[in-house]
């Protein structure tokens, strides 16, 4: 697209923006005035985009994990139940918001507010189109790490400030949580940042742009790492420990209500998005499809490709049984964290050749994604067996008890049966 | 440029003085956290992206995380921040440090670089690291795989 394109050409909504600039620019408006309106038009964009599908969100949640749990959802209000969300907007409003007598008061507060600056601090350096993006941070991958290991942070300060033990093991849980997963998340994106040579959002997807690929072909295991890491800094189902209702009721937010609990239920779903935008964006082209982008707003691509990650991750929390804590430390450090590191390995090879060589991408990236693809389903693959076998001691189908190598637990065991045969 | 420097700093300062002021152990470490992100934003008005971020995710993350292990985990440390005998002695010796600092920042003759166009440092951090500095870098690796590997060895059962 031209710089100059006309204001209305609403492919790209940065046309607009620099339009504006350039106007104010005309009748020799400062230049802080200039890049204060412009900052604060896309700020305000990106806050009715959040708060917008917040809302829309609550309701797609759970009429699709209704769906899959083969349940109706919400159906009463409004057509489709559509206007739940803001029956229950109303109601949290209207609800007291207790605070308990000895709780931290001023921490207990704070926490469901501050909660939303990395939330929102996320959205700004997606980017929506060529042009139409508001932080171009060069440093934008790992602003958006650094953001998300400080929201462990806040929900350590609600779940301590709480002054009940449910809250603090939830809260204790998030840290550890944090601790194993940041370290995965990190390698993975460090392999996609190498791969790609920059760590800006908007480079990026112009590589992708420019090599008329997406990054998912070439760093499938990248992808499945950050998807499944994130997933569990998220705190959703399966990986809800932190909140857990059947082991430590509601974890940090046990002892929120009324409108300080509905701005962590509102802010688990605003980071949902973000970290859909993030992998829509890193792995998935962002605003750039193949061209299509020529025909329909990039913005709207990548809106809806937002909303296709956002759906995997709603089958996760439909259909997944929670982990242990154990069981969702150990697949931080013996599953994702070796794959993480194997995959650096791998790209860092792949960049050398590329660059030693000197070769063309046309005749190197296609032997680039079959190889990744392959050794991928290969890695997880064999890795999950590995990691399998030790648990085969307690069988999953039914064997007879001579067959099985281990003594039984219940009395005399296999060494009796055994002795028998 | 300039109001947002002193604002970050006022914040930074106050958010440290207040570390010693608090009485709760776990709101000075959260006083903490809030003085490392002042810090991180007095790295932005110095152009220094790269070293802002990494000042995030790895005190605000990583650090602070570690505090509030020492805190939670410390059970003599009642969750206050405890009067001891040693407070007239770090109070003098903590003035000289800064009376020291001071000199120096007075003294020396700075040489001020221009303010040119914000350069992406991640590179140049990156070229260094692996070019003149590769030495220290991988004995600082060296030296983080010894501690990994003594903490493991440290909480093995057999």
């Amino acid at each position: 697209m031209p710089i100059l394109s006309p204001w209305y050409d609403f492919r790209d909504l940065g046309n607009a923006a620099a339009r504006l600039a350039d106007a104010l620019r005309d009748i020799d408006a400062p230049e802080g005035v200039v890049y204060a309106l412009v900052g604060l038009l896309g700020a305000v964009g990106v806050l009715l985009f959040v708060g917008l599908t917040t809302l829309v969100n609550i309701w797609v949640e759970r009429r699709l994990i209704g769906r899959m749990q083969v349940r109706r959802g919400p159906n009463r209000l409004g057509p489709f139940g559509l206007l739940q969300p803001v029956a229950d907007a109303i109601k949290l409003m209207q609800k007291e918001a207790l605070t308990p007598r000895l709780a931290d008061g001023l921490v207990f507060t704070l926490a469901p507010v501050v909660i939303f600056i990395p939330a929102i601090l996320a959205f700004a350096v997606l980017p929506w189109g060529e042009k139409m993006v508001l932080a171009d941070l060069n440093v934008g991958v790992l602003y958006l790490l650094a953001l998300g290991s400080t929201n462990s942070l806040i929900v350590f300060m609600a779940g301590y400030a709480s002054n009940n033990k449910y809250a603090l093991l939830g809260a204790m849980r998030v840290i550890a949580m944090l601790i194993s997963y940041e370290i995965p998340g990190v390698l993975s994106l460090l392999a996609v940042v190498a791969f790609t040579g920059t760590m800006s959002l908007s480079g990026i997807v112009d590589f992708q742009a420019n090599y008329w690929s997406w990054l998912l072909f070439f760093q499938p295991l990248a992808l499945v790492i950050f998807l499944l890491g994130s997933t569990v800094e998220l705190n959703r189902s399966p990986a809800d420990i932190a909140e857990a209702e059947s082991e430590i009721i509601a974890g940090y937010h046990i002892e929120y209500s009324g409108m300080k609990w509905g701005l962590f239920y509102a802010v688990e779903l605003v980071n949902s998005i973000a970290i859909s935008a993030v992998i829509a964006s890193l792995f998935l082209g962002g605003w750039w499809t193949f061209g299509l982008e020529e025909f329909v707003p990039g913005w709207l691509i990548f809106i809806g490709k937002i909303y296709a990650c956002y759906f995997l991750l709603i089958w996760f929390r439909g259909t997944l049984p929670r982990f242990r804590v154990d069981q969702l430390m150990a697949f931080a450090w013996k599953f994702l964290l070796p794959m993480a590191l194997v995959n650096i390995l791998l790209v860092a090879l792949e960049i050398t050749v590329w660059e030693e060589f000197d070769l063309s991408a046309g005749a190197v990236l296609p032997v680039f994604a079959v190889v990744n693809f392959a050794l991928a389903g290969a890695l997880v693959a064999g890795w999950a067996r590995v990691m399998a076998a030790q648990f085969e001691r307690f069988p999953r189908r039914a064997r007879l008890v001579p067959d099985i190598d281990v003594p039984l637990p219940a009395e005399g065991g296999g060494h009796a049966a055994r002795a028998a045969v | 440029m300039v109001i947002g420097f002193w604002a970050l700093a006022g914040l930074t300062v106050g958010a440290a003085a207040m570390i010693i002021v608090v009485r709760n152990l776990l709101h000075a470490v959260l006083f903490l956290i809030l003085s490392f992100v002042g810090i991180a934003g007095v790295y932005i008005t110095l152009s220094a992206d790269f070293v802002a971020v990494v000042q995030v995710l790895v005190y605000a993350g990583a650090i602070a995380v570690l505090m509030i292990f020492a805190v939670m985990l410390t059970p003599l440390s009642a969750r206050d921040n405890a009067e001891n005998v040693l407070q007239l002695p770090a109070l003098v010796l903590s003035g000289l440090v800064i009376t020291g600092v001071t000199f120096v920042a007075l003294e020396t003759d700075w040489r001020l670089a221009g303010r040119g166009e914000f350069d992406s440092t991640a590179e140049a951090i990156g070229e260094a690291l692996v070019s003149p500095f590769v030495l220290p870098f991988e004995i600082a690796s060296v030296l983080l795989v010894a501690a990994m590997i003594g903490a493991i060895v440290l909480v093995r059962e057999d």
